[in-house]
């Protein structure tokens, strides 16, 4: 049943989402979302909803109590509001929003770069939703429970409905059919490959860092681009592929090899996505402190001669460490220079997030 | 849409509506509806109508009230509304005894509208005006637009507290005034004493007259130049005759003004109104009502109500036990300006005992209870409190005055001092714990700009919240507004002019109003 009271309902999480987009920076650095899934709801607070009025400063003569207890003794929460009248929670509204909801605002701005029409698949498809009724259509689509209902209520109106003998005949007044509505999706093959450091010198903040963006990453692209696959690939001195819960908790040490995840990054492609086919996306979080300069140059050769050609784009995410040099971001630079599909990016903070992310999804690149 | 009573709670509404005019309560006619939570929550935020203009505010309210449902945190029992009928809405996942408790707490409330003197103003035919308020906005939508509409809205709701709730019980002068008083009477005669020819000299003084009477042409001169005449509490009143609004505008005002009106006395009576209720709730079903196996359930559901969570003054409670309080002094003869004026805590306690008759009165016909009947249709929350609040009450119910403290951040006990804690909460009732506000000049400046001040009655406007409300001021006074407030001892004036906010301190400035508060 449709309440009146939807449409004002409606109107207000349609300010709410505004507010968020507001505010979107705030919101991505949000650690305890990390690996949850789309359609489940997560509580934000939400600043700037109501309307503002005249009304008076916090009360430094506190307010009227009752119970126990002698002068001294704490009452309530610390620094919880007194008895503020009627008006709870006027400061800071909670509103529960689903992740998918949230990668919806997110993704309003950004963009998959250079994605190309690619595989067996055209650039859009077309696929038929079932969205409403009508009352004509074929048989095969006939709403068994609708047309029940209709013909029920027919007969009972009529007068021709025995409850002790309930026997219940459709009619062609009482049929419905399900229609259905022609959606045009852009789809491609596309694959992502993540890519993360797990050594031994990326901290937690560092990690808690790496994992946000590439959890952002992945739950937009997941939202808003069909058929795309992903591969997850962890770090230290050797690589392995991992699945994706392992990838957002996985908690390792060890020393830095970069070149091993491009070595397995690149495996992975040759043996499962031709260039042809697919469009190959690649990510690659780190702090840039490599184990030897030898080896970020072996990285970039790696890059250049093999990967790059059948990559669509090469992202390259380098958060600040309290140890590391962090060269390896100067070294792709200084080599790399030229490469067009390679793009890097520096996250110092969690605020940087949402920057990094416009970075690597700017439209139309 | 709503469900039909079931015929058992349709003969508790009987039964009940019998008992409670036995005892003497007086109400309108009473219909009772069964809601599901969903639909209760829904009427709660439309404040207990079924039909409001379309506003984004009552679906964060209705967000709220689900969470709040849907989590266990709080469920509405019970909603009445005060108009003639009386509508009540029952929640039908309740159980039989709590739909019983809700229709004589309801009968209560209808009782208080009906009786109690702040309420004689309201508009008792007030679910037709608010579906007329709807009907009316939803075209200004469809005409204007709905996100200007809304927008404008938002604005008066900002400005929506800038009533007067008293001001429906004046009567102005000039309505009455006899015409011919002006050419009849000196309009600016001094005062002047009755005395002996001899005398007169003396008691009134020529110089004395003379001055006296420049000061009050001066005075009168000054009130037909400065506009408004004196200082206004009904802002949104002088900003509906005097602010620059197209007629939807104006009659938007008009509407959202009615309506916080209309809600005002529920906000001044909250205390006694609900007491009131819990009162004969509790009486009816402890003497009439309950059933053996019911006890368990109404015990439970009716101490919830009254629970008193720390830091927290529940109005339910505070009513219910002052109320009690009242009937039990004046039963016992503890009242008049002999006991009020004792200070004696012993002879207080055991005031009247050596004279007290063998059977004492209780219930019906005692003074007690004509005395709280008295009560309710004389008192709202404010003078309530400040006629009947004894120490022996706050001392009773474990009332302390408490605050933050400034080490800790905690909020800490400080004293359970009578007069500390009276003044405390006569502080939070009066205007509704709203700040008391004047437009001073419509004039400033002789540029029409908008000057209003804030009485200061022990605390200070939150000062972000005030330079916000100002711009919204100006949306609809579309010249500069200002706000004179006292903020840690010093008057500042806050100003907005369409693009910047600014402050200065009063002193500073050359320019004064028309008027001070």
């Amino acid at each position: 049943m449709v309440l009146p009271i939807n449409n004002d309902h409606q109107r207000f999480r349609k300010i709410v989402k505004g507010k968020i987009r507001e505010d979107l920076r705030k919101f991505l650095s949000r650690d305890e979302l990390i690996g949850r899934e789309g359609k489940k709801f997560i509580s934000i607070p939400v600043h700037g909803i109501e309307s503002p009025y005249f009304r008076y400063g916090d009360n430094d003569d506190g307010g009227v109590g009752k119970g126990d207890g002698q002068p001294g003794d704490t009452v309530g929460q610390p620094g919880e509001q007194g008895p503020g009248g009627d008006q709870e929670g006027r400061h800071i509204l909670e509103v529960d929003i689903s992740l998918d909801e949230l990668a919806d605002i997110l993704g309003e701005d950004l963009q998959l770069p250079r994605i190309q029409p690619k595989g067996k698949h055209n650039i859009t498809s077309e696929r038929d939703r079932y969205t409403g009724i009508r009352q004509t259509g074929p048989e095969s689509l006939r709403h068994f429970k609708r047309t029940f209902r209709r013909a029920l209520r027919r007969q009972i109106m009529s007068g021709l409905y025995n409850p002790d003998r309930p026997k219940i005949t459709f009619e062609r007044c009482d049929k419905i059919y399900r229609s259905w509505k022609t959606v045009l999706s852009p789809q491609s093959n596309a694959v992502i490959i993540y890519m993360m450091d797990v050594s031994g010198s990326m901290g937690d903040e560092q990690k808690e860092l790496v994992r946000l963006e590439a959890f952002w990453i992945d739950a937009w692209l997941r939202r808003n681009y069909q058929g795309i696959e992903s591969r997850y690939i962890v770090h230290d001195v050797r690589a392995g592929e991992v699945d994706r819960e392992t990838f957002f908790h996985i908690r390792e040490d060890g020393g830095t090899r970069i070149s091993s995840a491009y070595k397995l990054a690149h495996d992975v492609i040759t043996r499962n996505y031709s260039p042809s086919e697919w469009n190959i996306y690649l990510f690659h979080f780190s702090d840039g402190d490599n184990s030897s300069e030898s080896d970020s140059r072996e990285c970039c050769s790696l890059l250049t001669d093999q990967l790059i050609p059948s990559l669509n784009m090469f992202g390259y995410c380098q958060v600040a460490s309290a140890y590391g040099s962090g060269n390896f971001i100067n070294v792709l630079h200084e080599l790399m220079d030229k490469e067009e599909a390679v793009i890097t990016s520096r996250v110092n903070t969690k605020d940087d997030i949402y920057d990094s992310l416009k970075t690597f999804f700017t439209p139309g690149r | 849409m709503n469900q039909p009573l079931t015929k058992a709670i349709a003969e508790q509404v009987e039964i009940i509506a019998e008992h409670a005019r036995r005892e003497g309560l007086d109400f309108y006619p009473t219909i009772f509806e069964m809601l599901t939570a969903e639909q209760m929550s829904e009427f709660a935020a439309y404040g207990g109508f079924p039909k409001r203009y379309p506003h984004w505010r009552f679906g964060m309210s209705f967000e709220k009230l689900r969470k709040q449902h849907k989590y266990g945190l709080g469920k509405i029992y019970e909603m009445v509304i005060n108009n003639n009928p009386c509508y009540a809405y029952l929640l039908n996942d309740n159980l039989p005894v709590d739909h019983k408790t809700v229709i004589a707490h309801v009968y209560g409330h209808c009782d208080f509208f009906k009786n109690n003197y702040w309420f004689s103003q309201t508009n008792r035919r007030m679910m037709d005006e608010m579906a007329n308020h709807a009907t009316r906005i939803r075209r200004f939508s469809e005409r204007h637009g709905m996100e200007r509409v809304e927008r404008y809205i938002d604005t008066v709701l900002s400005l929506e507290n800038l009533i007067d709730p008293h001001s429906v019980f004046m009567r102005r002068d000039h309505e009455e005034a006899p015409p011919g008083q002006a050419i009849s009477k000196d309009p600016s005669a001094p005062t002047r004493y009755p005395a002996k020819s001899y005398m007169d000299r003396y008691i009134n003084p020529p110089d004395q007259l003379r001055s006296e009477r420049e000061e009050i042409q001066d005075r009168q001169t000054k009130a037909r130049v400065s506009f408004p005449s004196s200082p206004v509490r009904d802002i949104l009143l002088f900003l509906l005759h005097n602010a620059p609004l197209e007629d939807w505008e104006a009659d938007v005002l008009a509407m959202i003004r009615e309506e916080a009106y209309y809600f005002a006395p529920q906000g001044q009576t909250k205390i006694m109104n609900e007491g009131w209720a819990s009162y004969w709730h509790s009486t009816m079903m402890t003497k009439y009502i309950l059933q053996a196996d019911e006890l368990i359930d109404y015990c439970d559901h009716h101490s919830g109500t009254l629970a008193t969570s720390p830091g927290q003054l529940n109005p339910y409670k505070l009513g219910i036990e002052l109320l009690r309080d009242i009937e039990y002094r004046w039963n016992t003869g503890r009242y008049g300006p002999e006991f009020d004026a004792c200070e004696d805590m012993e002879a207080r306690r055991n005031w009247g005992k050596d004279k007290a008759p063998k059977h004492r009165v209780v219930g019906q016909d005692s003074p007690g209870r004509k005395k709280i009947f008295e009560v309710r249709a004389l008192y709202n929350d404010v003078n309530f409190l400040d006629e009947y609040l004894t120490p022996e009450f706050v001392d009773q119910q474990k009332l302390y005055h408490y605050r933050q403290d400034p080490q800790t951040g905690r909020m800490v006990v400080v004293n359970r001092d009578f007069a500390t804690i009276k003044r405390q909460m006569l502080f939070m009732l009066t205007n509704h714990a709203q700040p008391f506000l004047y437009v001073l000049d419509g004039n400033y400046r002789n540029r029409g700009e908008l000057y209003l001040g804030h009485r200061h009655t022990g605390a200070d406007l939150e000062i972000k919240y005030a330079v916000a409300t100002l711009k919204e001021l100006h949306r609809i006074w579309k010249r500069p507004v200002h706000l004179h407030a006292r903020i840690d001892e010093d008057h500042i004036l806050f100003s907005f002019d369409g693009e910047q906010s600014t402050q200065q301190h009063v002193d500073e400035i050359i320019d004064k109003p028309s008027h001070m508060v």
